[in-house]
């Protein structure tokens, strides 16, 4: 057996550094289908997860691939998937699974320019509102955007601690620049690194109600094979897991799904500042544009500019209050993303019409330059 | 507009580009890691490819520096590495007089450019030592020679650690090859500049 966590420098791309984190966090379990430009996180854990005692599946295709990481789960194992737009159209369905059967696990989207088969060598940001209401029904998800090879290390390990502590599926917006760039990973001592685990039911195995939230709003949730009868369903439930069909089962289940997101978002929601103390025009960005961002807040200040960034590590759910808080006190926004109008539009919903709200997107297939950040800069305010 | 990266002037961006299958990424990724885990630096490497691994147009785009590197694309490179024609053709309009342009000589055909260029003959050096496919590593020995961006040592410990196992010491001598010939340019062109009295050096 070798390490599941490679203390030590490295010089990887973000692909790998994904499955690094993965495996840091505790992941026994890959189930996936090779797509361009996410193959490597897979190529990584199929060579890594039987090292470290794990289990490595290459499905049949996506829909199989997100079935067998929910599967996993259930097991009591760590799992994860990794994919890329057209993967993760078709895991959408089985990601709503994931969310009503209240089942801990990570999905990696390294984006590519879309629609439907678009560049797959090429990056984008265009799939963030796919991961908030791609599936069907209403719900909350989570999903992170890291920027940097190093970032996405410890994200996959926030992906995961998150998922365990609320149970649901844990979703990583990542790109193909960030996830085929090569930079230093600095991967710490495993003494070092914050793991969390979901709560297992302790006592009685007769009368278990698997769905019953325990004294943090979260239902601890036993491995199958545990002796707890279990009932997992896709139809609305009760806390046994039985299927219910009224309109106030259906009401007790959205309440609780919802809400164990809506009244923990202090702990989830994670952003960042650069430069916004005394900013007057605030870039608003995530992943990858988050660099193009910082470069152009940089050049903006030389040029006498007050630009700072707020940078959205979560962008689900998304940091409402922040954006309302910082509206009161700046001359507007600028939401740099590789998409052509996506989180620009919360932006703009949050900031309502008190200031201003610009887009600097792009169709996708590379990364945006910090010069059209300027410009918009300059132009508009 | 000024380059967002080279606003600091400890900043390096490097093109190398190629065809696919040359090793142009692997040329990349060694300098890229050498900088970053050998010299003390911090370094960003991107590539584009198309959807054929092979044959097809590709690059490697390398940024050095001292310090954090927020934007890893290049858009007026320091060094541009040139391995394929068609490679030259689409970044040689990116140029900045100060560029250093390095070039497998039977590959690659500038024509009339402003600036003064370096060339080697790597892919036929590597097919002398009967590794065609070497032809980046003399390159990256010629790129280390000529631009001094990374060091001898990180570049040699880090190509021996970047290729198959068996090969380091076949990859180091052809390493060497494309160093020594760079070291002997670069002389070369001191004693010239230095007969010349009154002539720029």
């Amino acid at each position: 057996m070798k390490p599941a966590v490679l203390t030590g420098a490295h010089y990887i791309t973000g692909d790998e550094a994904c499955a690094e984190g993965a495996l840091a966090a505790g992941c026994k379990f890959f189930g996936g289908y090779p797509i361009t430009p996410a193959t490597e996180v897979a190529e990584r854990m199929s060579e890594r997860l039987p090292e470290v005692g794990g289990t490595f599946i290459q499905m049949e295709d996506e829909i199989a691939a997100m079935a067998s990481i929910l599967g996993a789960s259930c097991a009591g194992v760590k799992s994860m998937t990794a994919t890329s737009g057209p993967g993760f159209s078709l895991m959408m369905e089985n990601i709503g699974l994931g969310i009503v059967t209240e089942t801990p696990c990570v999905v990696v989207n390294v984006q590519r320019a879309g629609p439907s088969t678009g560049l797959p060598t090429m990056g984008a940001q265009a799939d963030m509102m796919q991961a908030k209401w791609g599936s069907h029904g209403d719900y909350e998800i989570i999903a992170l955007a890291p920027s940097s090879p190093q970032e996405i290390f410890y994200q996959t390990i926030t992906a995961f601690n998150l998922s365990e502590t609320y149970r649901l599926p844990v979703l990583i917006m990542t790109d193909e620049i960030v996830g085929h760039m090569s930079e230093k990973v600095v991967i710490p001592d495993a003494k070092d690194i914050n793991i969390l685990s979901r709560i297992t039911p302790k006592g009685r195995k007769d009368n278990f109600k698997p769905f019953k939230p325990g004294p943090n709003g979260i239902a601890p949730m036993p491995a199958a094979g545990d002796g707890y009868k279990v009932h997992f369903t896709g139809l609305t439930h009760d806390e046994k897991g039985y299927p219910v069909m009224t309109v106030e089962a259906q009401a007790i289940m959205m309440d609780h799904l919802m809400n164990k997101i809506r009244n923990n978002l202090d702990k989830i929601i994670l952003t960042e500042e650069y430069r916004m103390d005394d900013a007057e025009i605030v870039i608003v960005s995530y992943g990858v544009s988050t660099r193009t961002s910082l470069a152009a807040v940089d050049e903006a200040r030389k040029l006498g500019i007050k630009a700072g960034l707020f940078r959205l590590i979560t962008v689900w759910p998304f940091p409402e209050e922040q954006i309302r808080q910082i509206a009161k006190r700046v001359k507007g926004f600028i939401t740099v993303e590789l998409n052509l109008g996506q989180i620009h539009y919360e932006v703009q919903r949050c900031a309502g019409y008190r200031v201003p709200s610009y887009l600097v997107g792009h169709p996708g297939g590379t990364i945006i330059s910090p010069d059209e950040v300027i410009k918009v800069l300059k132009e508009a305010f | 507009m000024a380059d967002i990266n080279n606003t600091i002037a400890t900043t390096t961006e490097v093109v190398i580009t190629g065809f696919g299958g040359q090793g142009i990424i692997l040329a990349g990724r060694i300098i890229g890691k050498a900088a970053a885990l050998r010299d003390g630096k911090e370094s960003t490497l991107v590539q584009s490819y198309g959807p054929e691994s092979r044959g097809g147009a590709c690059s490697a785009q390398v940024v050095i520096s001292d310090k954090t590197i927020h934007y890893p694309y290049i858009r007026r490179p320091d060094v541009l590495v040139c391995m394929s024609q068609s490679g030259y053709e689409k970044y040689i309009d990116d140029i900045k007089d100060s560029t250093l342009l390095l070039i497998d000589e039977d590959l690659v055909h500038p024509g009339n450019i402003k600036i003064d260029f370096f060339a080697i003959p790597a892919t036929r050096m590597a097919e002398e030592i009967g590794r065609k496919m070497m032809a980046n590593i003399i390159m990256t020995g010629f790129f280390t020679a000529i631009s001094q961006k990374i060091s001898l040592a990180a570049a040699k410990d880090t190509v021996a650690e970047s290729v198959p196992k068996g090969t380091e010491a076949l990859n180091i001598k052809a390493f060497s090859k494309g160093y020594d010939f760079g070291l002997a340019l670069l002389k070369g062109r001191e004693k010239k500049a230095a007969g010349k009295i009154g002539a720029i050096a």
